[in-house]
């Protein structure tokens, strides 16, 4: 294992404390885990979190018109109910917490811990499930569709709505409505090794792709043979069209799994945007980079949502955080 | 079993998880997220240390004590599982000092249906519940059958143990594994392979074997 890392079980404490350093106006809670800014009084607090490895995702998206606090949980671990809890009490600004929860297993249950603690210590708290991986066919047999690059628009999305002043409910309702619009597909061309154990997280040959990979290194639909970007890109929009038909205005992440060079993201990007033109879809927004990864898997993820004017409204919002910013 | 012995099973279980993790993880690698054995390791540690510290005076006290520890520092889905066993398996011994074979019967039941609930899980799905089920089965058999304590938990640990087995041919159903579907065919599931190890040093504690 090569790493820039100092020892394994130190690698997110060290992570944090560089995080810190890089951004002095964050607030970063060493003992209870935890990356925040305010509270903000009047304003609903987002919380979200989960295992690291994932970077930005969450911690970089803390700051003016996105989270409020992310609960970073070991590489691939979920975030624990103590930290979780910390995290929603410091961001209360009176208007009740709204937690951003992926759909894996530990997630879910460590987020459930933590609303019912909150909530016996009086605090108000929602819940918005993401679960856009289209890759996950089967949901009855399995722990249900996975929550991938979906994410990061439903963080971006209801935190504007969060900044202008939507109450809790509504900011529940807008982060669902994100969530139902938007689809995930990733395709992994190598693997991921998680510091604590050295090794990889799977194997894959070295002409071989993993189709449908999730953003854990879990396995997707099928195992393929290294092809060309537009072919991936087609792959990945098919499934996504086959589950949610590609037309009118979209908004389009091309996101880099972690060791995929952004040189190659733009010759997906570029794949994409044809596939989506000949379907007689408009791309009205984009992101084009490193949002959600899985440590250095190489790969990429395509997530597509239908916009509205009153998403594409709150997509321009003003946003300043560490991953993305603009408009401020 | 006095609070003495409930304290000895955890640091047991604590010490039988911290020899195995190694086999945990490469478990949990094969068919999951290959974190099991080093989460579930922190997550006993903090528990047998915050039974050091806790004033726990009661059976019910040490195991609730144990889940809110196993909830806290555990993380993944097995924390707040294993956590909410314990600590319904707390609330059901109330205040009793002394518990007795029927007692820790109800407390193994309790455990299993907190489980149960909170996972959404059932037997046959390839989780932990596949080796605790058999096991709570086979305790309540024995303790109906006049064995003691000691007789009832060797019979609940070695039919954890068959569980663990039957897990091998399962197709798993939830959790991480679940996205592997036919891939998990021919493994062992983790979950079960703790519980396993949680039974043994159950087992160990009443016959009086333990270090």
């Amino acid at each position: 294992m090569k790493k820039l890392i100092n020892a394994p079980d130190d690698v997110l404490t060290d992570a944090l404390v560089g995080f810190a350093a890089a951004y002095p106006d964050l607030t970063v809670n060493l003992e209870d885990r935890y990356i925040s800014r305010g509270p903000t009084a009047g304003k609903v607090g987002l919380v979200s979190g989960g295992g690291s490895g994932h970077e930005p995702l969450h911690g970089g998206f803390v700051g003016f018109g996105m989270l409020d606090a992310a609960c970073p949980g070991e590489v691939f671990t979920s975030p624990v109910p103590d930290q979780l809890l910390a995290a929603t009490k410091a961001v209360d600004g009176g208007a009740g917490v709204l937690h951003i929860v992926k759909n894996y297993t530990g997630d879910v249950l460590n987020f459930q811990m933590a609303a019912e603690l909150a909530g016996d210590d009086g605090l108000q708290v929602e819940s918005v499930l993401v679960n856009d991986d289209v890759a996950v066919e089967n949901s009855t047999y399995t722990a249900g569709r996975r929550g991938t690059g979906g994410t990061v628009f439903v963080e971006k999305i209801v935190g504007a709505a969060a900044e202008r002043g939507a109450d809790l409910a509504a900011c529940a309702a807008v982060g669902r409505e994100v969530n139902d619009r938007s689809r995930s597909f990733g395709v992994a061309l190598s693997t991921n090794v998680i510091p604590a154990t050295g090794k990889p997280g799977f194997e894959l040959g070295d002409t071989e792709i993993e189709i449908g990979v999730g953003i854990h290194g879990e396995p997707g639909r099928s195992r393929g043979q290294m092809t060309t970007a537009r072919e991936i890109a087609g792959v990945a929009l098919e499934a996504i069209h086959a589950d949610m038909p590609l037309s009118g205005d979209l908004l389009v992440m091309v996101n880099g799994l972690g060791g995929t060079p952004l040189i190659e993201l733009y010759v997906v990007y570029a794949a994409v945007a044809e596939f989506l033109e000949s379907r007689g879809a408009t791309i009205t927004r984009n992101l084009v980079g490193n949002y959600i990864t899985s440590l250095e898997m190489a790969g990429c993820s395509i997530t597509v949502m239908r916009m509205t004017p009153e998403l594409t409204e709150l997509w321009d919002a003003p946003v300043q955080t560490p991953a993305l910013r603009w408009g401020r | 079993m006095d609070t003495s012995a409930f304290r000895a099973w955890v640091h047991e279980a604590a010490r039988l998880i911290a020899d195995n993790a190694e086999n945990l993880t490469r478990l949990d690698a094969a068919i999951g997220d290959g974190d099991h054995g080093v989460n579930l390791r922190r997550g006993f540690q903090a528990a047998d240390e915050m039974l050091d510290k806790a004033e726990a005076e009661t059976p019910g006290a040490v195991l609730q004590t144990v889940g809110r520890a196993l909830i806290s520092k555990t993380g993944g889905a097995s924390g707040p599982l294993y956590g909410t066993g314990f600590r319904q398996a707390g609330k059901a011994l109330a205040d009793v000092t002394e518990v007795d074979v029927a007692k820790l019967g109800s407390a193994l039941e309790a455990a299993f249906n907190g489980i149960q609930q909170l996972g959404a899980a059932h037997e046959g799905d390839k989780t932990m519940l596949d080796a605790l089920g058999p096991a709570v089965t086979a305790y309540q058999v024995a303790a109906e059958g006049g064995a003691d304590i000691a007789g009832a938990t060797r019979a609940a640990a070695e039919a954890a143990e068959r569980g663990l087995a039957e897990t091998v041919p399962m197709l798993a159903r939830k959790g991480r594994a679940s996205y592997l579907g036919e891939r998990t065919i021919g493994h062992e599931d983790p979950g079960a392979a703790s519980t396993v190890l949680l039974m043994r040093a159950l087992a160990t504690v009443t016959a009086g074997e333990a270090p």
